[in-house]
């Protein structure tokens, strides 16, 4: 192998802060959809909890899809296959908007709120179910009753598996690069091409996402060791 | 709708350009989409089986620097996304070898080295699940570690991860959609050209090979839960 390295391409410079860039979205758009997907998630769990056929149903169908089909393809469909749906003036609008960004949203969203829902309903069952009746008996309705009871208990205990959805969300944000968000992935790719330094700036990426997610299940180890311990029921 | 642009390329689909000519009786063009995505899958999985069996058992050896290689391994693959160790074998494997390794090689020994490192702690896991007893008895009769790691421990852990090799095994199929991103013309891959070339259908398209993934995926978790219960009744446990 003969090869130079430079590292200074990744560590000084217009590349160095397209690194840095790609970095920032990469946190960006998976903050955004992290609420997102917690948010969804939620709601499809506890749809799922319910006595009603109907919302059973969806739930059931939207977890199964998919966590069953392809963040790629679920990526490709809502970015090229969503918006021929809607109407012309719509479309209009929404290319003038960042679309690439919203689809990827949209995508990263939809693909962990179908995975987050199931850990949320192994946190549900992990409750006993007196607390519910409990809490039904005292007059509260079934939405506060989730509310106040038993979503605050079921969250506690699925804080480690919900950190490491919201791990293999970052990791799989890389993703959205071939839609052309411009991630961390997308710029260490454009970074090889500008200046075939393939070597240091795949390095350099790679290290951040290590990083991240070193930084990720340390914090997870230290829960489970100090607080996870203390939940008894 | 333009479901006829779907059903014209229904077989580009399923199995590429593959058709068997039968005044030849031979088999012409490449195989691609569904097919091969699965043929991907399955080679990643078989070669992934061998590579996170060593990893397992090296994470759980005593010998600090056995186990210090496979908690490397396993953890900076776990921490990387798929799509990056793609590239690092597209790109850098020509540096590396001085010649260029074709986009399905390349992609499957990706897939192998990333679901290794998972499979390694499926294997670490299930191996650690077992009583201590098993592993001490073996020993006890006069086995040595890897006799007893081999015809006792081992047999019975592996069982009781099929579910889960099953699971990863879904989890790969999936993951064979990125192979479509340096140009591997599977699934994924033959929907976007599809999709390129007629430039009328996306919606159709990319449906149907949704579906077409869903109903692999979801017959094989099926299979992986009813395998759950069944294997459950015959675990040894631990504690």
């Amino acid at each position: 192998m003969k090869y130079n390295f430079d590292w200074s391409v990744v560590l000084t410079g217009e590349y160095h802060q397209w690194l840095v860039d790609g970095f920032w979205l990469t946190l960006k758009i998976s903050a955004i959809s992290i609420v997102l997907a917690m948010a969804l998630g939620t709601l499809v769990a506890v749809l799922r909890m319910t006595k009603v056929k109907a919302c059973v149903w969806f739930s059931l169908a939207f977890t199964e899809f998919f966590r069953n089909t392809p963040l790629l393809v679920q990526i490709y469909f809502w970015y090229f296959g969503s918006f021929v749906l809607l109407p012309e003036a719509v479309n209009k609008w929404l290319y003038k908007q960042d679309f690439e960004f919203a689809s990827g949203v949209i995508a990263l969203t939809v693909y962990t709120a179908a995975f987050i829902a199931e850990e949320i309903r192994a946190g549900i069952f992990a409750i006993p179910k007196n607390q519910l009746e409990a809490s039904r008996a005292t007059g509260l309705s079934f939405i506060q009753a989730y509310r106040y009871v038993i979503l605050p208990q079921a969250f506690r205990i699925i804080i480690p598996p919900l950190i490491s959805q919201f791990l293999n969300l970052i990791k799989n944000s890389s993703l959205v690069m071939t839609i052309g968000v411009m991630d961390l992935t997308y710029m260490a790719r454009q970074i090889e091409s500008h200046t075939f330094r393939g070597f240091e700036a795949f390095t350099a990426a790679t290290a951040i996402y290590i990083c991240i997610s070193l930084v990720v299940s340390l914090t997870i180890n230290v829960y489970n060791k100090h607080f996870l311990r203390q939940i008894k029921y | 709708m333009r479901w006829d642009v779907v059903w014209n390329n229904f077989d580009y689909f399923l199995r590429g350009s593959l058709t068997f000519n039968s005044q030849t009786m031979s088999f012409e063009g490449q195989l691609g989409g569904l097919a091969l995505a699965v043929v991907l899958a399955a080679l990643g999985i078989l070669g992934a089986f061998w590579l996170g069996l060593a990893a397992g058992l090296m994470r759980l050896s005593r010998r600090f620097w056995v186990k210090a290689i496979a908690v490397i391994y396993i953890e900076i693959v776990r921490g990387t996304p798929l799509l990056m160790l793609i590239f690092w074998f597209y790109f850098l494997a020509p540096i590396l070898l001085g010649t260029a390794v074709p986009e399905f090689q390349s992609t499957l020994i990706a897939f192998i080295i990333f679901t290794g490192a998972y499979v390694g702690e499926i294997v670490r896991a299930g191996v650690a699940a077992l009583p201590r007893g098993q592993m001490e008895a073996a020993r006890g009769t006069g086995l040595s570690h890897f006799q007893a790691m081999r015809l006792v421990v081992l047999p019975q852990a592996l069982r009781n991860m099929i579910p889960s090799f099953v699971n990863q095994f879904v989890s790969l199929t999936k993951d064979t959609s990125l192979a479509s991103i340096i140009g591997v013309n599977e699934l994924t891959n033959t929907a976007t050209q599809v999709n390129n070339r007629t430039m009328n259908a996306p919606f159709e398209i990319f449906i149907t090979i949704a579906v077409l993934y869903f109903l692999v995926c979801w017959v094989l978790t099926a299979i992986s839960r009813r395998l759950e219960k069944h294997l459950a009744r015959y675990q040894a446990r631990g504690r």
